[in-house]
């Protein structure tokens, strides 16, 4: 054992644990900032299956339900809701849509439930192009069982 | 006949590109410089090749010929000629067309210039390249062929240019964005050939050290742009969103940057030489990454574009060759450029060294926030997005030391230093950044936020110390400005570079914490004041544009000076309409001036009768800083271009290097 540790191979020894301990340290503060800062993406369905507990943050995906865009008389406050062809749920925002957005469009919301189920949204996601459909969006409407044209992008 | 003339020029490259990949090897191998000789023509060829099939394809564009799937699906005719030529990548198939075109361009000049290498050195570096262009150039070939055609029923007009990439930013964006991209391949196949070699000399590294810097100046630059582009066009006032699209061209940003710091002490000292490999092939590595991420559509980003998972897994098995290769290469012949390590803790080397390890664990922080989301969904263990505040969290700690020790390297020698020699200097500098990073907040707003005043305090630091460096190694060449003058190139472009990060930092810092943004509903006639200016909605008054309608708000600026106001300007910002594709655009507007950008746009009409509208103003101080800081640090890269070191008569550089590479068997020693 003594001969092992031969200086050079203890000074090795010594490098080798310093990184392990450096890459371990690196990697727990990277695990737990991440824990702490990630967003889960749920459906409609399964909002309203009650998956999401209310002031949970997370992102809800699907299109905009035709005709149901209301804005609020003299406020930037806007209702809309979502479909994932099975169920619906209502989103509030107070602010300024994407270009993209509108009615029938697939568009990734941000924020969380309040009390009554109705989706408080500090952000509102549409896309460049109108082509394409968030990932999220298209298998949330594929596992609905309402795959559309769209989930295949690239459709032009 | 055009695109089949381009088509065609495609499929001779791929040819030439095989016979750059194999006989070089090959003769490198067997000793045969016959073989090994037809490398350079090769390079050459094929670059000749793609540049004619990019202007077979452009000429499609102008020409507006729409039986070509690729323009009529980009473009019409009503497009102006400038958003034409520059809707040649404006999307999947012609981008990769450019990024070929450029990985040639580039794959040409590494080719003629490493005629200064070592034979067998040269020779396996130019096949190298010829591997990555067989890769893209199939890739191009069998999924994503821009010269396909819509035949027998072409389109009478085209569907146009997605509107979003109708703007200056996008013309120059992706091109210096894919040289930066591409232009490390250079330092991926200088590495591979070392590996296969055995050997690095410090003489070889001094070789790499420009190309390196200049798809790093490239990178920097696209970078740049690009962020000031989703300013202008998508931004509604942010300048980054740490979206994956983006992180992807950080990613290989920061390894370069890595990488041209590290490349310097292999060159200065003859050290870390297994390490500028590594990070010479792991740069490469995430530019392929970065690629497959943009190209694949399997990450939701605000930049994504409709995509084709097909291409994902072409590119994905790319990278999975190439990477693979590499690292098993790497982990093969590392061990051959060992060398013994004598660091002292107060020299340049370890300076550089920390530089390195801060870079990387940034990086790696950054690629597990941007694939952490792929990663669970492929196991099915949910969707999830991984948003800013994970990488603001990861990247201030990170990035705060690397400022403070960025200021403190210079000042160090290389081996060894005393720290005496700097502590006295350095003292006072510390103690005036400290000051002004608390003082000067204070005294302008009346309060103080930890990160203004790191920010700040930390800015100065780097500024004060490197300015006094250069200041203090000139003295001793020359009085005054002659002696700043006379120091090498390379010296002064780290200078640069280094004030052009303290800039950007202090742009970061400033406008991240003292940004105000207000989303309110205005009528014409309707006044909002936003602290010292006033933003008066004048009138709505519609347009029209070359494709597309325009509706343009009016608004007066005006600030009030002691007591009165006066009018600073008007801000125009405009929805447009597009005919083709039916699709709004918002146009912001911005005053700027070095101090702050008074940012205005309209949101959407709330009530048609009332012309009511949403209207976002933002006020950004420092945000220009930002970009300015960005533009020295890519300055600096160009000016260190310029070393005489890099230009030494090459007899005299390489003598004992050349006699270490001739052509012989690979493991002969």
């Amino acid at each position: 054992m003594h001969k092992f540790l031969n200086p050079a191979r203890k000074k090795r020894l010594y490098i080798v644990l310093f990184i392990i301990a450096g890459v371990s340290i690196a990697l727990a503060i990277m695990m737990t900032a991440l824990r702490q800062h990630i967003n889960f993406f749920y459906s409609p369905s399964q909002v309203a299956a009650g998956e999401v507990s209310a002031g949970q943050r997370f992102r809800i995906g699907g299109l905009v339900v035709d005709e149901s865009v209301m804005r609020v008389e003299d406020s930037l406050q806007v209702r809309f809701a979502l479909t994932d062809g099975a169920q619906e749920v209502w989103v509030t925002y107070a602010g300024i849509l994407p270009d993209l957005f509108r009615e029938g469009q697939g568009i990734v919301a941000q924020g969380a439930l309040d009390e009554a189920g109705v989706f408080q949204a500090d952000e509102v996601l549409a896309k460049h192009d109108e082509n394409y459909m968030p990932p999220e969006v298209a298998q949330a409407l594929a596992e609905a069982g309402h795959p559309t044209q769209l989930s295949t992008p690239d459709a032009t | 006949m055009l695109p089949e003339l381009g088509h065609f020029a495609l499929i001779l490259a791929l040819l030439l590109a095989v016979v750059q990949a194999v006989f070089p090897l090959l003769g490198s191998f067997y000793q045969k410089p016959a073989w090994v000789a037809l490398g350079q023509p090769a390079a050459c060829a094929q670059a000749f090749f793609l540049v004619c099939s990019l202007l077979c394809l452009t000429a499609a564009f102008i020409l507006n010929d729409f039986s070509v799937a690729y323009v009529a699906e980009n473009s019409n005719s009503r497009l102006p000629l400038h958003f034409r030529i520059s809707a040649v990548w404006g999307a999947h198939e012609g981008s990769m067309l450019l990024w070929m075109t450029m990985l040639s361009l580039w794959g040409m000049s590494a080719a003629l210039a490493s005629r200064h290498l070592p034979e067998n050195i040269s020779a396996r570096l130019i096949s190298v390249l010829g591997w990555v262009s067989v890769g893209f150039l199939l890739f191009i070939l069998l999924t994503s062929n821009p010269f396909e055609r819509l035949l027998p029923y072409v389109p009478l007009d085209g569907a146009d240019l997605n509107p979003l990439l109708q703007d200056i930013g996008l013309i120059i964006h992706p091109p210096l964005l894919y040289l930066g991209y591409v232009g490390l391949v250079v330092p991926f196949a200088f590495a591979m050939a070392v590996l296969m070699s055995g050997n690095l000399a410090s003489a070889w590294a001094r070789w790499l050290r420009p190309w390196a810097v200049t798809a790093w100046v490239f990178l920097t630059l696209g970078i740049l742009l690009g962020s000031w582009w989703a300013y202008r066009e998508l931004g509604w006032g942010g300048w980054w969103f740490w979206d994956p699209v983006e992180n992807a061209s950080l990613l290989p940003w920061l390894v370069a940057t890595a990488l041209i710091h590290s490349l310097a002490v292999t060159d200065k000292r003859g050290m870390f030489k297994a390490w500028t490999i590594f990070l010479a092939i792991f740069a490469f590595s995430l530019s392929l990454l970065g690629t497959f991420l943009v190209r694949s559509g399997v990450l939701t980003s605000v930049h994504a574009f409709a995509n084709d998972p097909a291409r994902g897994v072409f590119i994905l098995i790319l990278l999975g060759i190439s990477v693979g290769s590499a690292m098993l290469l790497y982990a093969w012949r590392a061990q051959s450029l060992r060398e013994e390590v004598k660091l002292h803790l107060w020299s340049r080397e370890t300076m550089l060294l920390a530089n390195n390890v801060l870079l990387v664990v940034m990086t790696l922080s950054i690629l597990l926030g941007t694939l952490y989301p792929l990663i669970l969904d492929a196991f099915n263990l949910g969707l999830i997005s991984v948003g800013p505040p994970y990488f603001n969290a990861m990247f201030v700690p990170l990035a705060a030391p690397l400022l403070f020790l960025m200021a403190l390297g210079p000042h160090q020698r290389w081996s060894k230093t005393q720290p005496s020699e700097w502590l006295g200097r350095l003292r006072y500098t510390f103690a005036i950044s400290v000051t002004l990073g608390v003082v000067l907040p204070f005294v302008v707003t009346g309060s103080l936020q930890g990160h203004v005043v790191l920010g700040l305090a930390l800015a100065c630091w780097v500024l004060i110390a490197t300015l006094q460096d250069l200041l203090g190694k000139g003295m001793r060449r020359g009085k005054g400005f002659t002696g700043v003058w006379q120091l090498p190139r390379s010296q002064q472009g780290m200078v640069i570079a280094h004030v052009g990060v303290a800039v950007c930092a202090i742009g970061i810092a400033l406008s991240s914490q003292y940004s105000q943004e207000r989303d309110v509903r205005m009528v014409p006639g309707d006044a909002y004041t936003l602290g010292a200016y006033t933003f008066l909605f004048e009138e709505v008054v519609s347009g029209e544009g070359p494709n597309y309608t325009t509706t343009t708000g009016l608004f007066e600026v005006s600030k009030t000076k002691r007591g009165g106001e006066q009018v600073i300007g008007t801000l125009a910002p405009q929805k447009r309409l597009f005919y083709v594709r039916n699709q709004i655009m918002t146009r912001a507007a911005i005053l700027a001036n070095g101090w702050r950008d008074l940012y205005i746009a309209l949101g959407e009409p709330l009530d048609e009768r009332a012309h009511a509208w949403a209207v976002r103003i933002v006020y950004k101080p420092f945000v220009r800083w930002i970009w300015l800081g960005g533009l020295l640090i890519a300055l600096g890269g160009f000016v260190a271009l310029f070393d005489r070191r890099y230009r030494q008569k090459v007899a005299q550089a390489f003598q004992g290097a050349i006699d270490l590479g001739r052509l012989k068997p690979a493991n002969a020693e």
